[in-house]
């Protein structure tokens, strides 16, 4: 036992600071902490031999419906507000991150290279290279993990991850007829063969094209899909309106008590300053009831007020191992643990991944469902939610679907997203991964729990799940 | 009161779910047992005034009623029993119709025939995803009102959750109709308008009989009644009132329930079932990775049927340009597919993932089995054998798709000939639903049977036959052709051989047919099989074949055979160059024998021959597979059943007669088989039951 605890300790690259964060930690920690940790499957999933690489700070624009006050910007300039942000919250010199990395959906073709732009435009130092991810609304976990990847790999020390989302403008394409003959027409020598071209212009060439919230190999919308998935499982309308109600009523909450610390206030130019979401809107179960469904007509259950809505906004975190900035003199919010990607059947599971990734990170991270303090799901639709809730309530679908003894166990509602959701306050697709992972820090601060999970799906079947640990306050 | 096993029902708040359920099938019939249950289960909900509304659905996932139950009509004795159930099965259609309460249809799946009739007069109807019918085209064209997404997995299996679903949807529109919440009819539009006033008068609506009639003429010639007797009722009921036309439809479907032409249909139907069967038992090892040799028409085909089956697909070729074309034909297949919108663009490219185009055998040794499909020539048809023995793992069966050479002769070069096995298959291999499985004294059973399971995985109708030269198919069609190429040397023009042939029920005429088989194969083949089976396959000269491969006539792939095609142009024209050869390999008519009747007798009676000889022989393994073969192969009259039960409504005795009188003209060419004497002297003697 000795010798193992021996070779455990010489196989830790910093091991004399780790032996000291554990009995600092056990210092600090309050009796109260102390009782609930050891109630746990696991104290800390601190791993030896492994970095502990933690969340600094989290920010975000206020999200706000697409159309409204953020209607002429673009989306680099979202992100380089909430990276401005950042700076000004953390007072990070401009030069201090090794890499950024951002997440967004649609591009805006001028800017694809959305984090590059937005970096450039927020001050950093443009000796700090930049990438963009794009995983769909998962875009911007994607964005945080691959900058947990780079730390735990030593490559880096300080990252940037964030994610954008502008659907105030979208690109919307000339015709691909049209486009040809365009093209066709730069090549175009003589002056004969450019009118000739200009001549064979039809009307049907005139059409745009649009982009939709479809998948590209089902040609199914994603409403459709979940009001699918919420038929499925037997989830009703009334279920939905009430869960879409909870989100509403609990966002409003945490908005007056002042809990969303992560919102950032921004001054758009030519327009007021923007401090707060403006998504959110408690109505009552009668109002909700008089909406007509939205995509299965008539008899669907998935309406305009039990989807999560067209949304601007952008995110921005602030990730580094754990030596880098306690040696900055930073005092980390969360560590952020174990996490997994999952993908499944883009059809009839489209929405599923919270489902397929909550057990598969739990077993990663040897924790049970009853090790978690605080959830965190994306609410794409109030359906999805309840459908995902149910499956993992489900002995059947656990044991024909997920390959399990048993069913997983839906998270306790008094822990569930109690501070809103994307439901209510807004679900800018790129960059909603960085806000979950925020606001389950900020929760955990709040709450005093331990353990915090993050689960989200996105289009094309994929879904994402992460563990997040407070860190010893 | 007795328990009811068709048909049952729940009342639901003041809703009644009437659930068909036919045991111990996978199918819902009209057969009598439903229709009774369903009459007495509608008299109960009419005197049950707690139900205020009917859904009518099926317990079984994918199929809401088939249509009418074959074997019960068969099972009738005349005409006027047919027409009594036929008259029991309106009536129940007439309750539905009639209901004072809202009925509705709840479909899931096929919904054919007669299935049809009792969605379509329900109040209100709904229609799922079925595979043979696309449900939102239903929509379209008005026969349901109302579609209900499949759904995926929940807490139930997709299958059961679907239909539960569409339980609760269904409910909630039949409470909705009562509630007059949601309203049933639509307004007429200007065009439903001017077409009702249009419909008033009787000159127009005459007109409208002749045309339809004229239309139908031209495409079943006649042979097939059922069309015209449809017309008829159709026509009755617009003019004499519904009561008239019910009862000229049941009548009429009574008398056409017990025509030959029903008879031979039934059968067919049957042997269709019979031959989707593997009576061979479960191969060894399945076949998930196919290897096809020649990207050829035919190789492209096989390949075409076989990558949509999940099966990994190697399609070899040994030029560039060869396997290109191929490798098109494959994705032209699929995407013309996803035109019409069966498939997705993502179905067809994740389909296509599954075919691997190749120029050498890299990758061969994880074939489970490989279908060559090179050029007809033994020699070439060895060394491709033996560079496929040097790569292939050792349980790799070959299979040859020749359409003549013996497998016999092929399996020859093989080091283990107990894996040869020939698979023929027919060209369009995407449309053409026969495949011919010819077996060798060698060919072991497991070969047999992993073969005729590929042939089912693509979605074959499969005969499995001895070995020889031709097989079987071909050793039918050889002495048709040799038979048309002597009427066409006897002066007949290739259209009147065409219309002939057609006129018999042929889909496609026998000229016609030549040149889509190719000129050149069937100089090959005459060639071969009168080498081996002497006079017998004379009458036509077989040089007249030849010179026109020689002036390169080879039928359709070379613009030019006995028709003229232009790309882009329907009508073709005789290719008036065949007018020399033909003249100068002139016969003289015999008029005794040359009359239009004489001539089909003539060219049906040496195919049918040829079809009884195979029998004979055990070239055949049962009269069913021959007709099958026939039918779906070679395009023999369908309203004929095929040769076989040709023979047996026709009568042995008559075609022996013909026969012995073409036979004093031609010679042996016409001398009846003996299996075919046996059944002329004895009555009796049915191929069919």
């Amino acid at each position: 036992m000795a010798s193992m605890l021996l070779s455990t300790l010489r196989s830790c690259p910093v091991s004399p600071s780790w032996a000291m964060r554990i009995g600092a930690r056990s210092l600090s920690t309050t009796a109260q902490l102390q009782a609930q940790v050891q109630t746990k499957s696991k104290k800390s999933l601190a791993r030896p031999g492994m970095k502990n690489i933690v969340l600094v700070e989290g920010v975000r624009t206020p999200f706000l419906l697409s159309g409204t006050t953020y209607a002429d910007l673009m989306p680099h300039d979202l992100a380089r507000a909430a990276l401005q942000g950042l700076l000004n919250k953390t007072g990070l010199p401009k030069d201090a991150v090794d890499y950024i990395i951002y997440g967004t959906v649609i591009q805006e073709v001028k800017t694809s290279n959305v984090a590059r732009e937005a970096a450039l435009g927020a001050g950093f130092s443009d000796k700090i290279p930049a990438h963009t991810v794009t995983m769909a609304c998962i875009s911007s976990n994607q964005a945080m993990t691959s900058g947990v990847g780079l730390i735990a790999a030593g490559q880096c020390d300080a990252i940037v991850a964030g994610g954008v989302e502008f659907m105030s403008d979208v690109p919307i394409r000339h015709s691909r007829k049209m486009r040809k003959t365009m093209l066709s027409l730069n090549k175009a020598k003589t002056l004969g063969a450019k009118l000739g071209l200009i001549g064979s212009i039809r009307m049907a060439h005139l059409a745009p094209e649009l982009p939709a919230v479809a998948e590209f190999s089902t040609a199914e919308t994603m409403g459709h899909s979940a009001d699918r998935l919420a038929a499925a499982f037997g989830v009703t309308r009334l279920e939905q309106d009430e869960f879409a109600l909870r989100s509403h009523t609990l966002a409003k909450k945490a908005q007056d008590a002042g809990l969303l610390q992560d919102v950032i206030s921004f001054k758009v130019p030519g327009r007021d300053i923007v401090s707060k979401d403006n998504g959110i809107r408690p109505s009552s179960m009668e109002q909700m009831g008089k909406l007509k469904a939205a995509f299965i007509k008539p008899h669907g259950t998935v309406t305009a007020a039990n989807s999560s809505f067209l949304t601007d906004g952008a995110s921005a975190v602030l990730i580094m191992s754990e030596e880098k900035a306690l040696a900055m003199g930073y005092k980390p919010k969360a560590y952020l643990r174990d996490f997994v990607y999952v993908s499944q059947d883009p059809k009839d599971q489209l929405l599923l991944g919270p489902t397929y990734g909550t057990p598969k990170v739990l077993e990663r991270a040897g924790l049970t469902m009853n090790d978690i303090d605080v959830f965190e799901f994306h609410e794409a639709f109030a359906g999805q939610i309840m459908a995902n809730l149910k499956a993992m309530d489900s002995d059947w679908f656990g044991q024909t679907y997920l390959g399990r003894k048993s069913k997983v166990g839906a998270p306790p509602m008094e822990k569930f997203n109690l501070w809103g959701g994307s439901l209510s306050l807004g679900h800018p697709f790129g960059a909603t991964g960085c806000r979950l992972v925020t606001t389950v820090a900020h929760r955990l601060q709040k709450e005093g729990g331990q353990y915090g999970l993050v689960a989200a799906c996105a289009a094309g079947g994929q879904g994402h799940a992460m563990v997040i640990e407070a860190y010893p306050q | 009161m007795l328990a009811r096993t068709h048909v049952n029902y729940e009342v639901k708040g003041d809703v009644a779910v009437v659930r068909m359920n036919a045991p111990n099938s996978k199918v819902n019939t009209l057969s009598i047992q439903m229709q009774n249950e369903m009459t007495e289960v509608m008299n109960e909900l009419w005197a049950n005034n707690a139900v205020r509304s009917a859904v009518l659905i099926s317990s079984k996932p994918g199929c809401f009623i088939a249509g009418a139950d074959i074997n019960m009509i068969q099972s009738c004795k005349d005409a006027e029993e047919v027409t009594k159930l036929s008259q029991e099965g309106q009536k129940m259609f007439e309750q539905i119709e009639k209901s004072p309460k809202p009925v509705v249809a709840a479909i899931n799946g096929s919904c054919l025939g007669g299935g049809l009739e009792i969605g379509l007069p329900g109040a209100f109807d709904m229609m799922l995803t079925g595979r043979n019918i696309r449900a939102d085209k239903a929509k379209k064209m008005g026969l349901v009102d109302q579609l209900v997404d499949p759904l995926g997995p929940g807490l139930k299996s997709p299958e059961e959750r679907t239909i539960d679903y569409l339980e609760e949807v269904a409910i909630e529109y039949a409470k909705g109709i009562v509630d007059k919440k949601i309203k049933l009819h639509k307004e007429k539009g200007m065009m439903q308008k001017i077409q009702d006033y249009v419909m008033s008068f009787e000159f127009v609506r005459n007109q409208i009989y002749k045309t339809v009639h004229g239309k139908v003429m031209k495409q079943s010639k006649g042979l097939y009644p059922a069309p015209l007797k449809i017309i008829e009722c159709v026509k009755t009921g617009v003019e004499q009132g519904p009561t008239a036309g019910y009862l000229a439809e049941s009548q009429n479907f009574g008398q056409l329930a017990k025509t030959s032409e029903s008879g031979a249909l039934i059968g067919l139907y049957h042997g269709q079932v019979a031959c989707k069967k593997n009576r061979f038992g479960t191969p060894e090892k399945e076949v998930k990775t196919l290897a096809i040799l020649g990207a050829g028409l035919m190789g492209a085909g096989i390949a075409q049927v076989t990558v949509d089956k999940g099966v990994h697909t190697i399609l070899k070729d040994t030029t560039v340009d060869g396997l290109a074309r191929g490798e098109q034909q494959v994705y032209k297949g699929l995407n013309d597919k996803t035109k019409k919108r069966n498939i997705t663009s993502f179905q067809r490219d994740s389909i296509l993932s599954n075919l691997t185009g190749q120029l050498d055998y890299s990758g061969l040794e994880k074939a489970d089995m490989v279908i060559e499909a090179v050029f007809e020539d033994i020699k070439i048809k060895h060394a491709v054998l033996k560079e496929v023995e040097a790569v292939v793992s050792p349980h790799c069966i070959f299979a040859s798709n020749t359409s003549a050479l013996p497998i016999k002769d092929i399996a020859a070069a093989s080091k283990r000939p107990d894996k040869v096995i020939g698979m023929h298959y027919f060209s369009p291999v995407d449309k053409m639903q026969l495949l011919e499985i010819i077996t060798t004294d060698q060919t072991s059973k497991d070969t047999t049977a992993s073969a005729v399971a590929v042939g089912l995985k693509q979605g074959k109708v499969i005969i499995v036959v001895g070995d020889g030269p031709g097989f079987y198919t071909t050793r039918c069609l050889a002495p048709m052709l040799a038979e048309a190429v002597r009427v066409l040397q006897e002066g007949v023009d290739p259209k009147k051989l065409d219309a002939l042939t057609t006129g018999f029920g042929f889909p496609v005429g026998a000229a016609t047919l030549a040149d889509e088989v190719g000129i050149d194969v069937a100089a090959h083949v005459a060639e071969d099989l009168g080498k081996a089976f002497g006079s017998r396959f004379g009458g036509g000269n077989v040089e007249v074949l030849k010179t026109m491969v020689d002036q390169g006539f080879k039928g359709r792939k070379s613009g030019k055979g006995c028709y003229v095609y232009q790309p882009g142009l329907k009508v073709k024209e005789v290719n008036p160059e065949i007018g020399d050869i033909l003249e100068k390999y002139k016969m003289t008519p015999n008029p005794a024998v040359s009359s239009d009747s004489d001539v089909q007798y003539r060219l049906i009676s040496r195919f049918v021959n040829e079809a009884v000889l195979c029998l004979q022989e055990g070239i055949l393994n049962n009269p069913l597979e021959g007709d099958i073969g026939a039918v779906f192969g070679l395009g023999f009259p369908p309203c004929l059943g095929g040769p076989f039960r040709f023979v047996d409504t026709f009568g042995a005795d008559k075609l022996v007669e013909k026969m012995r009188q073409f036979e004093a003209v031609y010679g042996n060419q016409f001398t009846p088989c003996q299996l075919l004497l046996d059944h002329a002297k004895d009555s009796s003697k049915k191929f069919h039951k």
